[in-house]
């Protein structure tokens, strides 16, 4: 089972590379969606280091949540997701693979670029560690997240608008935190208990999200 | 123990047969349609008339007794949706999808009504319509839940494939509810304390209590009463083939 995990987990991380937009375009939308706040409010220094935190965070938000539609989209329309689902192996295991890959091409390049954005933005050195800590726990919540709203989805024409209207009222715990936590740590405070939540939401979403993903995926298999 | 077990489930697949379902609905409707009647009129004549004059907040407090129980419905509806549709997806009841699906509109609707009051109520305490207060947020991202389901609902043309994805929807809604819920509160809390909830010593008076509770008996049957004519006309018309439905339709012309 952990070789078929493997080997799911490496073919995907393959694809990915070999279609290098997958993994460009959600950076490029969330360094412009960042980009447009200063102009469309104010180049303000203070302004834009107290919004900022929220501002990263919703649009790494939305990048996630944009590129939803490579994890199982392609699989689903040539027929390799049947095959996955026909299997020995537990379509929750396979699916769990497919997400982490998803947080690999998606998740993980935000993160490696948050610095830079929470620079542009004035966020205090301090401050800028913090971002990256809750962007390290967040961000794969919005994957597992986002896996079950996609699986939903995934059988249908026109899911895109729809992928939002499911899957972003659940974000909103962990924009909650996340943004709290870099703000206050701009503040000087204590953030050990947002990241103590962060943290466990992750090990809960991380536990039950892809039996969930793969439960919808039957449906939409069906 | 097995062979009881065994006999209430022949009951409940019984009782879930379309066919039965429909006859024994049709003779509870009017039931709980009329004790809802009464309730409402009756709590809400307590409640605006007798109910004692709020030392703090004057009369503009007796919207509460829309207000209060419309938002505990929205979130007792999503409860009924989850589990009803737990319910369809590990037995396999039809009817349990039915009633799933046609409580959405409804608690959307009270969830709406939640709002609405909320903001009215508003307006004279806090001097605006609308304030990031906690517990109106967290209504709002339930009323983005029931959206989203209903969505769901529309977007899948198969109802059987509509019905097990909602169910899923439904069912990590309900885990995500409380969870997004004590986050919100979390993040900012305004709107004064609980109320009712706290059980050994309510803080509401007695003679405030009775109307409240009168109205959130009669919206609960109200509830019912509109949830059984939604899955009669649903399953009339999934089951529009079976000769039972041919009979009833020419009967009534």
């Amino acid at each position: 089972m952990f070789n078929a995990f493997l080997s799911l987990l490496k073919r995907d991380l393959r694809l990915a590379f070999r279609h290098k937009s997958e993994i460009l375009n959600p950076l490029f939308f969330f360094v412009i969606v960042v980009t447009l706040f200063p102009l469309g409010i104010s180049p303000e220094k203070q302004t834009l280091a107290e919004i900022g935190p929220g501002i990263i965070w919703v649009a790494a938000l939305l990048a996630s949540m944009l590129s939803l539609d490579s994890l199982f989209r392609s699989d689903f329309d040539d027929g390799t997701l049947e095959l996955m689902l026909l299997s020995e192996y537990p379509l929750s295991v396979m699916v769990l693979a497919k997400i982490i890959v998803h947080w690999l091409i998606t998740g993980f390049p935000i993160i490696i670029f948050s610095p830079l954005l929470g620079t542009v933005m004035f966020l205090s050195p301090d401050a800028i560690v913090t971002l990256m800590i809750t962007l390290l726990l967040g961000t794969p919540i919005l994957s597992l997240i986002g896996a079950i709203g996609m699986a939903l989805v995934v059988a249908l024409k026109r899911g895109g608008m729809l992928l939002s209207l499911l899957v972003l009222p659940l974000y909103i715990p962990v924009l909650i935190f996340s943004a709290n936590a870099v703000g206050s740590s701009m503040a000087g405070l204590s953030i050990s208990g947002q990241l103590y939540f962060l943290a466990a939401f992750m090990i809960f979403c991380l536990t039950l999200a892809p039996i969930a993903t793969a439960a919808a995926l039957r449906v939409s298999l069906e | 123990m097995k062979s009881i077990w065994k006999s209430v489930m022949k009951f409940i697949y019984h009782f879930a047969s379309p066919k039965h379902f429909y006859r024994i609905s049709g003779k509870l409707i009017p039931w709980f349609g009329w004790l809802a009647a009464i309730l409402l009129i009756v709590g809400s004549i307590d409640g605006l008339f007798f109910a004692p004059v709020d030392y703090q907040q004057g009369d503009s407090y007796r919207i509460i007794f829309i207000h209060v129980p419309a938002a505990w419905m929205s979130m007792f509806i999503y409860m009924v949706m989850a589990t009803s549709g737990a319910i369809g997806t590990i037995w396999k009841i039809k009817l349990a999808d039915v009633v799933a699906s046609s409580s959405a509109p409804i608690g959307a609707a009270f969830t709406f009504l939640a709002l609405v009051t909320g903001s009215i109520w508003g307006k004279p305490m806090w001097g605006a319509w609308w304030v990031w207060d906690a517990r109106l947020t967290s209504e709002l991202i339930l009323l983005f839940l029931y959206l989203g389901f209903m969505a769901l609902e529309a977007a899948i043309e198969d109802p059987r494939a509509a019905a097990r994805a909602c169910a899923i929807l439904a069912i990590v809604g309900v885990i995500n509810i409380p969870i997004i819920h004590y986050s919100v509160e979390w993040w900012n809390t305004l709107h004064q304390g609980a109320t009712v909830t706290k059980f050994d010593k309510p803080s509401i008076h007695i003679s405030m209590l009775i109307p409240l509770l009168l109205m959130a008996l009669g919206f609960k049957l109200y509830y019912v009463a509109v949830v059984l004519v939604r899955a009669r006309n649903k399953v009339l018309y999934s089951e529009q083939n079976n000769s039972w439905v041919k009979e009833i339709v020419k009967a009534h012309g």
